[in-house]
């Protein structure tokens, strides 16, 4: 097979590099433009199997606040956003809420937590 | 069964019914809008003119003349915030010299106080903004400045703390005369009966004469677009600024507001739709270019929101207030175009007077009371009544409108003191919040929730402008609770 | 903590509890002001301001070397100055700032638990933010409906209060907020049909085009702008025309989308009434004050820091600036005005701006300098000079109008320079 160039923008910081990777057919060959070790491997999960970290909020239940802001720690296949999404509206936590707590062990069986990204307290 | 029903709740009907409300007699107005000064008196030039352009003799330059006068105590009573900033009109070289001195003339016959033609460096000197081609200037001491909606708000609100009810929303579809009483149906279904009409219905009152009876009067409405500028440029001229006059209204003007912004506009346009308050590129920029005619200086960055207002004008260009020709117990009020908002106390006076030759009997009521309660303006006070209007209640320490220094007791007061707003520009047209530089950004979602509280409804159907305008679609999160 | 009155004397008075503030107010109290003579004044009912509806990651990588959404941000400078215990009073707004007779700063504030404040400080650090600008600053020609509102405030309503502003939306303008916006509509079940942009560039970042739009197939049009709005009572539509070079709207380019909402994303405004109220001079460009290295704006005694100042595109740059301040309005507070000369600073050409707009001689420290470019340049050289010599000159290989640069000058280059003027400019290869 025939080697392919795409270009990507990356996403691992606000820098925002311009990254050209050469494929073949479906497997990672190798890329330049990126100005940090995590710019490559960007490079290659975004080509191979593309994940994103998820922010949103829950609702809480009894809190000073109606909703808490979550974010996966860590990041998820991104096919999976929209899933994910969904499990999180179903969710109702009740206050108070610590920042950093697990909100959710395992988000859509990615084996990713969700946790919260700021304080609750009884309101 | 009502004495009087007052069909129109603008600056007009509002007056009116005031105006009524000294007497023994039970009075309604019926707005067809959910709030009052919905029409024409929402959007205008906000212009308390001192009568110098109407034609000596018309209904208009009495109206106007009388009206202009009547306007210090009534501001007083009403605490609508009234400026006699004085009216300039422009001259840009020998051919407006002409139409100086025609304005000059009829100002002199109309009976128009202290008006007087100036040379372009006296214009300049009372001026420093004006063009550098200005060659001479016409100077009306009497004219003033006025907010249109706020009066409309307060002589409503002033007249319903008298006694006078409001029904809005009541569009009135059909009327019939029987038996000596009117019974007015509105579009839902609902009745009035009263004794006496006054048809008020500004823009509309042609088409409400028509179900009332009268098939004579036959208007057309006028667009006219603005921009309103930020407070930053509200001192960049004192007087009202116009430019000469032509067949299609008095020009461009240049005008600060009692609220301390910058007014321009209209432009002048004829058409056929009636509820076509769109503004247009071109109309914008011609409000822009021949504004800038007469102040070059101003900063049209500063602009915070266009607007588009219509006026209803009629082929003869002039007032009529008159007993019904062909119906009893009525009064009919149309052509009201401009100086209408500057002849709307005399107006309402002629027209009640009106009502008591055809046989209202006007009995005065012992507990009639003119001053009118205003919303406190928080951003308007001195420390120590600050101070004192917190400690009476702690909402008017929280500022919710930063831009215009709005406080959360303004807020709900203006939810449930006469007229009561429904809504999120009823509220900004009663305490100016949202109405500042951010454009709401930042008060919005405040004021929302403060107008679900106060009126016990959900977020969700709080309205812009009531009926289909919702701000918010829904909550967040809705498919999970369908899940 | 020093009881709360009517009337109160204070050394330092912080103006907004957001990064800005509450990295300032932390750089006094570790530069020698007592926390006791520390008062933040934050207008919201928290700590942490605008960046407490900013739930999405992306925030601290420089300062932290961690990526964090906008509350962790805000709790990492919030807790602290709760640990530190500096003193803040939430919920209050300040009306007027004036500069007294004897040289110390009247504030009034108000508050519905404390009602109306008088404060005398010795200094003041200014750190209001900024807002975006609304519809009627765009002048949008159309109807008036609702369903328009600024990405800012779209973003409190689905992110704090739980509500959806509309489903079908289309965004005019790509700043970060829009682009965030784009996402978050989207992941809330919203379609957002397209972002349309008057200059023929993003004023994002590169990266938020990638995973906001790109991720969920929004297409940007570049060079494109609403020329009307549809609508009687709420939004049914918007046309949106291409623009020329001058950016004017080509006739018979116009296409339509129906959509229920408009959301503006089209530049931030510091928000600097205080400041022009108080006789502050401030840079027509920036919307800001004039400033010196230290943040000391041209009043002596207050600071300003943060985007009250210019408008960032990193909160770890407000971070950093605003410790400038505090750190200066420490020093200030206990050494008084130097005897420094102050430098001058030109941005030229398609250099926009240059924060500080002067610097202090001698210099003591290193002084950075930031700026932003009018338009996109690729491989350039930012010389920056002082009466031909030149003290810095280093290689871009991209300027973006969305992204705020910087040079460092060092010390030592400074200390050979006298008079006259520092330039910065680009030179293009």
């Amino acid at each position: 097979m025939s080697e392919t160039v795409k270009e990507l923008t990356c996403i691992v910081c606000p820098m925002g590099c311009t990254l050209r990777v050469t494929m073949d057919g479906g497997k990672f060959v190798s890329v330049t433009g990126n100005s940090c070790p995590r710019g490559a491997k960007y490079a290659e999960t975004e080509m191979t199997a593309p994940r994103r970290v998820l922010t949103s909020t829950v609702r809480v239940n009894g809190g000073h606040l109606p909703l808490c802001p979550v974010r996966t720690k860590g990041d998820i296949p991104k096919e999976l956003l929209f899933e994910a999404m969904r499990q999180l509206d179903t969710l109702c936590v009740q206050a108070p809420v610590k920042i950093g707590q697990v909100l959710v062990e395992d988000l859509c069986g990615t084996g990713v937590p969700v946790i919260a990204t700021r304080d609750i307290h009884l309101g | 069964m009502m004495d009087v029903a007052v069909i129109g709740a603008g600056v007009v009907g509002a007056l009116i019914a005031r105006e009524l409300s000294r007497y023994q007699l039970d009075v309604c107005m019926l707005e067809k809008a959910d709030d009052v000064a919905m029409g024409t008196s929402k959007a205008n030039s906000a212009i308390v003119h001192a009568g110098f352009d109407c034609q000596p003799g018309s209904v208009m330059a009495k109206m106007n003349v009388r009206g202009n006068a009547m306007m210090d105590q009534l501001a007083r009573e009403l605490s609508v915030p009234f400026k006699r900033n004085g009216s300039m009109v422009l001259a840009f070289g020998e051919e407006d010299n002409g139409t100086l001195q025609t304005l000059l003339d009829r100002g002199i016959q109309n009976g128009v106080p202290g008006v007087e033609i100036v040379s372009g460096d006296r214009a300049r000197e009372l001026e420093p903004n004006i063009s550098g081609n200005v060659t001479a200037a016409l100077v009306a001491p009497s004219g003033g400045i006025v907010c249109p909606y706020e009066l409309t708000i307060a002589a409503a609100g002033n007249a319903m703390d008298n006694g006078v009810r409001l029904y809005t929303g009541f569009e009135v579809v059909s009327a019939d005369f029987a038996d000596g009483v009117w019974t007015l149906v509105s579009a839902a279904g609902d009745q009035v009966e009263a004794r006496y009409v006054v048809n008020a219905a500004g823009l509309f009152s042609d088409r409400v004469a028509v179900l009332l009876g009268d098939t004579e009067y036959h208007l057309f409405p006028r667009r006219g677009e603005y921009l309103l500028l930020d407070r930053d440029q509200g001192q960049m001229v004192s007087h009202t600024i116009f430019q000469c006059p032509s067949a299609m209204g008095k020009g461009i003007l240049v005008t600060p507001t009692v609220d301390g912004n910058l007014l321009l506009g209209p432009t002048s346009e004829n058409r056929e739709d009636r509820e076509d308050t769109e503004t247009t590129a071109d109309g914008l920029a011609t409000v822009a270019r021949l504004a800038a005619k007469s102040v070059p200086a101003v900063n049209l960055r500063a602009v915070i929101t266009s607007f588009t207002g219509l006026r209803s004008c009629s082929p003869g260009h002039d007032f009529v207030i008159e007993s019904s020709k062909n119906q009893p117990q009525l009064v009919e009020i149309t052509g009201i175009e401009s100086p209408g908002l500057s002849s709307a106390p005399a107006i309402a006076e002629y027209a009640v007077s009106l009502l008591k030759e055809m046989g209202l009997a006007l009995d005065e009521k012992a507990d009639f009371n003119p001053i009118r309660r205003p919303i406190p303006r928080f951003r308007e006070m001195d420390i120590e009544q600050r101070r004192a209007l917190i400690q009476e209640d702690a909402r008017f320490g929280q500022i919710i409108c930063r831009c215009e220094t709005v406080t959360e007791g303004e807020i709900v007061r203006a939810l449930h003191q006469n007229p009561p707003a429904h809504d999120l520009d009823g509220v900004k047209r009663r305490t100016r919040t949202g109405m500042g530089r951010c454009n709401g950004g930042f008060c919005t979602p405040q004021a929302v929730e403060i107008i679900a509280r106060e009126l016990g409804i959900p977020v969700e159907q709080v309205t812009k402008c009531g009926g289909d305008s919702r701000l918010l679609v829904g909550k967040t999160k809705e498919g999970g609770q369908d899940a | 903590m020093r009881e709360i009155s009517a009337e109160m004397e204070r050394e330092l008075v912080v103006i907004g509890g957001g990064p800005a503030g509450l990295a300032a107010a932390i750089a006094a109290a570790e530069n020698g002001v007592a926390v006791d003579d520390i008062l933040i004044l934050e207008r919201e009912p928290e700590l942490g301001g605008i960046l407490l509806q900013c739930i999405h990651s992306g925030f601290g990588l420089h300062r932290f070397g961690e990526e964090l959404t906008g509350p962790e941000y805000a709790a990492r400078f919030s807790k602290k100055v709760v640990e530190m215990g500096i003193p803040s009073l939430l919920s209050t707004m300040v009306l007027t700032l004036h500069q007294m007779e004897d040289g110390c700063k009247e504030i009034t504030a108000v508050s519905s638990a404390h009602g109306l404040i008088r404060l005398k400080a010795r200094a003041v650090v200014l750190a209001m933010g900024c807002r975006e600008r609304g519809r009627g600053a765009l002048n949008i020609p159309g109807t008036r409906p609702a369903g328009i509102y600024t990405a800012g405030a779209a973003q409190k309503f689905v992110n704090i209060k739980g509500f959806m502003p509309g489903r079908r939306v289309v965004i005019l303008g790509s700043g970060d907020i829009g682009l965030i916006m784009a996402r978050r509509m989207t992941l809330e079940g919203a379609k957002v049909e397209v972002v349309a942009e008057l200059m023929p560039y993003s004023g994002g970042l590169s990266r938020n085009i990638q995973q906001c739009l790109r991720d969920f197939d929004i297409p940007l049009l570049l060079s494109h702008t609403i020329t009307r709005i549809h609508g009687k009572e709420r939004v049914t539509g918007v046309t949106i025309s291409q623009v020329d070079e001058k950016r004017r709207p080509i006739p018979g380019s116009e296409q339509y989308f129906a959509c229920d909402t408009v959301l503006l994303s089209c530049g931030l405004i510091p928000e600097n009434e205080l400041t022009r109220q108080a006789g502050i001079p401030l840079d027509p460009v920036t919307g800001g004050a004039v400033v010196g290295e230290n943040r000391e704006t041209e009043m002596a005694g207050v600071f300003a820091a943060g985007n009250v100042l210019h408008v960032h595109d990193l909160v770890d740059f407000v971070s950093a600036e605003a410790e400038l301040a505090g750190a200066g309005a420490a020093r200030w507070l206990a050494e008084g005005d130097g005897e420094e000369f102050k430098l001058p600073i030109h941005p030229q050409g398609i250099i926009r701006y240059v924060v500080p707009q002067t610097v202090s001689l001698p210099a003591k420290e290193d002084v950075r300098l930031f700026f932003r470019v009018g338009e996109v340049v690729d491989k350039a050289a930012v010389i920056v000079e002082n009466g031909g010599k030149v003290l810095y000159k280093g290689m871009r290989p991209r300027l973006l109008p969305g992204e705020m640069e910087s040079v460092t000058i060092k010390a030592a280059a400074l200390a050979g320079t006298e008079g006259g003027q520092l330039t910065v400019r680009l030179e293009k290869r």
